[in-house]
């Protein structure tokens, strides 16, 4: 079996892997990508923690993994939307474009 | 033992493939190579025995979510297609590096720490029945997952509706 910190160790490195995309890209596609790679990260925790600490019976982690998924695809289907419309309105997706709502 | 080489090999597709989508400079190269890492992630499912998890994971990510991606690019312009060069300045990059590794280094610290999982962690490996993911799915009773069930069909549909009016072309 795989030791229970491995899965700790590569879910962390993977939730900030991450984070750095989102803090350093600037194209609204690739922080919508860094994005996912953070939710697949939680979504390993769940999964695991689900696994290693109640092995028999109880599913709440499967279950929010599960659900994790399709909100996710709801999240990314609905920004890809927001996108979409922001290029048709901006002519540009960078996020330096859109500076109508800052203050 | 032949679960740890397995493992090994998805934490190293996985890694790779996500540094590799955030440093790379080409959109379309980034979306194929967060395809690499939700199949990785799909394969750790299968790796955990959750294999209704992992054919989920495959099916709407690996199917959806990336193809939704894949025509998001080519809808948005042609010129990310053909390498458009993301101009990502040093500063803001030493910074984001900077606050990463710190962060990484503190939940590290704090799952490495923590020993009370050592107490539960002995792991069978038996697969979650087919008719247990069901029977929790739709049932009503504690531990039973309907009312999430029903709430995130609701919740697609809202989504479909507003993508849908977000994107559509106005005419006025």
């Amino acid at each position: 079996m795989v030791p229970v910190e491995c899965y700790f160790v590569l879910s962390a490195l993977l939730f900030f892997i991450g984070v750095y995309g989102f803090v350093t890209r600037r194209n609204l596609i690739a922080m919508l990508i860094s994005i996912e790679l953070v939710l697949n990260a939680v979504d390993i925790n769940f999964a695991a923690f689900n696994r290693l600490l109640f092995p028999d019976g109880h599913l709440e982690g499967f279950f929010m993994t599960l659900f994790s998924i399709g909100v996710s695809a709801a999240e990314s289907a609905v920004a890809i939307a927001i996108i979409i419309n922001v290029y048709r309105r901006f002519k540009s997706d960078s996020v330096e474009a859109i500076t109508n709502l800052k203050g | 033992m032949a679960n740890i080489v397995v493992f090994c090999i998805l934490a190293v597709v996985i890694l790779g493939s996500a540094v590799m989508c955030v440093t790379t400079k080409r959109i379309m190269r980034a979306a194929t190579f967060m395809l690499f890492v939700l199949f990785g992630v799909a394969g750790l499912y299968f790796l955990l025995d959750y294999t209704y998890l992992g054919a989920a994971q495959i099916a709407v990510y690996a199917g959806g979510v990336t193809m939704i991606y894949v025509f998001a690019i080519q809808l948005v312009s042609k010129r990310t297609l053909q390498g458009l060069i993301e101009r990502v300045s040093c500063s803001r990059m030493i910074w984001g590096g900077l606050a990463t590794l710190l962060g990484l280094a503190t939940v590290v610290c704090v799952f490495l720490k923590n020993r009370y999982v050592y107490r539960f962690a002995e792991q069978p490996d038996v697969e979650v029945p087919m008719h247990e993911i069901g029977q929790a799915l739709v049932g009503a009773d504690k531990y039973q997952y309907v009312l999430p069930f029903e709430f995130i069909s609701v919740f697609l549909l809202a989504c479909i509706i507003g993508g849908l009016i977000v994107s559509r072309k106005n005419e006025d």
